[in-house]
């Protein structure tokens, strides 16, 4: 177990090297210089370019720039300084994350939990009503588009009835995120749902369930223990690599409801070239998305004892 | 994060206070428009986060400059009309145009108590015109006799102070020019003219962010993407004192959410309603909904340097400009957020003058077919429009295309970049291959900024190519004028001669399309199109 995760955590480090350096380029590729940008359609003079340019390393050749990059962060946890406001990419990083972890991990709760019981419900009474229900309930979650549920919802719960804030003024606080994360939540709360009713109607025909039954445990024992441990595996993977998506990928439910999170801040760096907060960012969620694969893939042998990592 | 965290709590302190105010004020409905006015109140407006730190010379974005405009004063400013007003500045006196002699009113004071002399001008204009400090506006003193000593193209700075600035005594300073300009006056209105109080170059970025400025408001709190708190100064002595107590700067990713807010009674003013919502603000805000035209325009510029435009008969741009159906797009197309252009020069500017381009903004299919013809046609009857995708560009563009091709058979396409940063970076490049999109916001409301900062063969707005040498000599005389009234008539008969140029085809002039919330009154827009926040008056 010790040598497998060393093993994996090892593997990260090529990992991590090849996907900084593909988005570096890759943003370094686009069309556009971010402090040619800077400036729109006005005038400058070019002394002040090139000391801007100088200032941010930019008149050096790419892989220079990656070295340097890579270089501050691993010697001095420094990712550089943000183009135009010159703060410290660190300190934009230490903003964006902590808001986007609370809504993650509030969305991620709302996700594991109402999409687990839906689909061990839903399972459970497989081709009855409930589950036609809950399919059809499921069905319409995916199919409407996050935007359009995010303007209902905020409408509808904040501006006509005025039950919650209509937009995120204090991150901290969990009542106003309920919203978002709700928001976030949804679409993959239907694919745990569905996940979890199939992997539960399947596993209710196993011969070990016919045994648990025919041994006389009680049937909360054989649902929670028995049945609910060995259909959990493809949903945890899914909710594993799920984390890292919510992070990432909220870019339309944080600008909805005006929360400046990580998304916002990614779709910002891209248009304005922003290379090193890109890279930073992007960094933390390569290193989110590994560790999130290294613990599903342990929770695989906490679930099934079969599997064993030597 | 400790003194981040108490700000906050301060924050929150003022919206609990206003949401009570607010509430209170709600009990005496009858007198609605005459509501007792609570001087104290503050209130808030939608921004995004300032790209830059907050110092005057590094501030070019909207987000930043309204902040600054709010924190610190210069020497003059401007009216709704474009007259200058005397700000800091006693007189501004000058015999030849290239010598003013600058007074101070005396008794002035930063925010942290320090005396604004004739130093705090000279000392923060000789720092951010030096290269070495990395100022984005820097480019704006090169009128300025020695610019080209501290700043020079290329090579080492011979000197870091610009031999042009001189300090007389303590309220008296002298501003000498490379040659003279009739309307320099009008370009000392821009925030990169600001002085700076001393405390400012111990560091500079600590002063970014926590601005120390002369305004009629003195800085608060910078909650970075969160919001920017500003409270009124009592010591200003300007002629545009704040009639609220502070302003909340509150920074939003999207303007949908913003309108949501001013609707539910959490945001007062707003500077732009989003697409979404203009076909409804105006029935959902009734008389707080804002439509005027502020002093920007949208053109089609031409790119001169390709081999389709080079030797090209101005007949047949006039021939496509009067193809398009200005009125129709405007209303439909743009839903009324444009209108019409008559002219080259927008609207609040100092000089402007209605129908200035005569009848070729007119929509006349017949003659516009005959104008083409007559130039001996579109080469390769085929034309293409540049412009940037992220901006909401491509509707109008499909439409004005729409209408060039049906008045006149030639093909039309949008040629669309990705975003602004590919779109700009094409035009520098000089690889626009037919037309390109362009918008200017005037940066002073004098007429000259929007024929010769554009127009002139050697100005740093003219991407598309043009020369003329008719045209810069025109001008050349219009900067000569030995009055301001002078230059202005001079630069009058330049726009009236540009039809017979088309150095590039106007649209529309750009509206505020805006609205604020039941708290406040006397909401008004400046020519940039920003809310005066000095007017704005907080409800009880």
């Amino acid at each position: 177990m010790g040598r497998y995760v060393a093993r994996r955590l090892l593997q990260m480090i090529p990992v991590f090297i090849g996907t900084t350096l593909l988005i570096f380029l890759m943003v370094y590729a686009l069309p556009g210089d971010p402090v040619r940008g800077l400036f729109g359609d006005k005038a400058t003079t070019p002394s002040v370019i090139r000391a801007l340019r100088h200032e941010y390393g930019l008149d050096k050749p790419v892989l220079v720039q990656y070295w340097d990059f890579m270089k501050g962060i691993v010697l001095h946890f420094d990712f550089g300084k943000q183009i135009a406001s010159g703060r410290p990419v660190t300190e934009i990083l230490g903003e964006a994350f902590p808001v986007t972890l609370r809504l993650a991990s509030l969305a991620f709760v709302i996700e594991a939990v109402i999409g687990i019981v839906l689909g061990v419900v839903a399972g459970l009474r497989a081709g009855k009503a409930a589950d036609t229900v809950i399919l059809f309930f499921t069905l319409l979650l995916i199919s409407v588009p996050v935007f359009v549920l995010g303007y209902i919802l905020q409408t509808v719960f904040a501006i006509n009835l005025g039950w919650l804030e209509p937009s995120v003024t204090d991150p901290t606080d969990f009542n106003q995120l309920l919203l978002p994360a709700i928001v976030l939540a949804s679409a993959s709360l239907a694919y745990v749902a569905r996940l979890s009713r199939t992997s539960v109607a399947e596993n209710l025909r196993a011969d070990y369930m016919r045994t648990a039954i025919a041994k006389g445990l009680p049937r909360r024992r054989v649902v929670g223990v028995h049945l609910l441990r060995n259909s959990l595996i493809p949903v945890v993977t899914f909710l594993g690599t799920d984390l890292g998506a919510l992070m990432g990928g909220a870019i339309v439910t944080e600008g909805i409801f005006n929360i400046h999170g990580v998304g916002g801040t990614i779709a910002d760096s891209i248009t304005r070239r922003e290379g090193t907060t890109l890279v930073g960012l992007v960094t933390i969620l390569v290193l989110v998305y590994l560790v999130c694969s290294l613990i599903v893939d342990l929770l695989y042998a906490v679930l099934d004892p079969r599997i064993r990592y030597a | 994060m400790r003194g981040a965290k108490s700000a906050k709590w301060v924050a929150i302190a003022a919206v609990v206070a206003l949401g009570a105010t607010a509430c209170g004020g709600g009990g005496d409905k009858g007198g609605d428009s005459k509501a007792a006015i609570d001087p104290n109140g503050k209130f808030s407006v939608e921004v995004g986060e300032p790209q830059n730190p907050l110092q005057p010379a590094n501030t070019m974005e909207s987000n930043g400059s309204i902040v600054i405009k709010a924190l610190f004063s210069g020497l003059v400013d401007y009216d709704s009309n474009g007259k200058i007003v005397m700000v800091n500045a006693q007189s501004i006196d000058t015999k030849d145009n290239k010598t003013f002699t600058v007074k101070l009113k005396p008794g002035w004071k930063f925010h942290d108590g320090t005396p604004v002399t004739a130093n705090s001008y000279v000392k923060a204009w000789n720092w951010a015109a030096n290269p070495e400090h990395k100022q984005t506006n820097s480019a704006w003193f090169a009128d300025i006799q020695g610019y080209d000593d501290v700043a020079p193209a290329s090579g080492k700075p011979k000197s870091d102070t610009m031999s042009g600035l001189k300090v007389i005594d303590d309220n008296t300073f002298t501003i000498t020019l490379s040659k003279p300009i009739p309307y320099f006056i009008y370009k000392l209105g821009y925030e990169v003219f600001d002085p700076l109080p001393e405390s400012f170059y111990k560091d500079p970025a600590a002063a970014g962010e926590h601005p120390i400025g002369n305004g009629p408001y003195k800085f608060v709190s910078w909650q970075h993407k969160q919001s920017i708190e500003v409270a009124r100064f009592d010591g200003y002595k300007g002629p545009n004192p704040a009639k609220n107590g502070g302003v909340i700067f509150k920074n939003y990713a999207k303007l949908e959410t913003a309108y949501q807010d001013l609707k539910s009674g959490n945001l007062d003013v707003m500077r732009q309603v989003a697409p979404r919502d203009l076909p409804v603000y105006k029935q959902d805000l009734g008389d707080r909904a804002v439509d005027q035209p502020y002093s920007a325009i949208q053109t089609i510029a031409v790119a001169f340097y390709t081999k389709q435009w080079k030797n090209i008969n101005p007949k047949v741009l006039q021939g496509l400009s009067m193809a398009i159906d200005r009125d129709t797009i405007t209303k439909t197309v743009l839903q009324g957020t444009r209108e019409p252009a008559t002219g080259w020069v927008a609207k609040g500017v100092m000089g402007y003058q209605p129908n200035a381009a005569g009848d070729i903004t007119k929509y006349d299919p017949a003659k516009a077919k005959q104008l083409i013809k007559e130039g001996g046609g579109v080469p390769g009857n085929k034309i293409s429009i540049q412009y940037n995708a992220d901006g909401g560009h491509k509707e109008w563009v499909e439409a004005v295309c729409g209408s060039i091709t049906k008045a006149t058979g030639v093909q039309c396409t949008g040629d669309s970049k990705a975003d602004f940063q590919a779109d700009t970076n094409a035009r520098d490049a000089h690889q626009v291959k037919s037309l390109y999109r362009s918008g200017w916001v005037l940066d002073y409301p004098f007429i000259s900024n929007f024929i010769r900062d554009l127009f002139g063969s050697k100005a740093d707005g003219n991407q598309g190519g043009f020369s003329s040498k008719e045209i810069d000599d025109l001008i050349a005389k219009a900067d000569s004028a030995k009055t301001l009234e002078e230059s202005e008539k001079l630069y009058q008969q330049v726009e009236k001669e540009l039809p017979k140029y088309m150095p590039s085809i106007p649209l529309w002039y750009y509206k505020v399309n805006a609205g604020y919330s039941e708290k406040v009154t006397n909401v008004k827009y400046d020519q940039s199109g920003d809310p005066i926040v000095t007017g704005v008056e907080v409800k009880k």
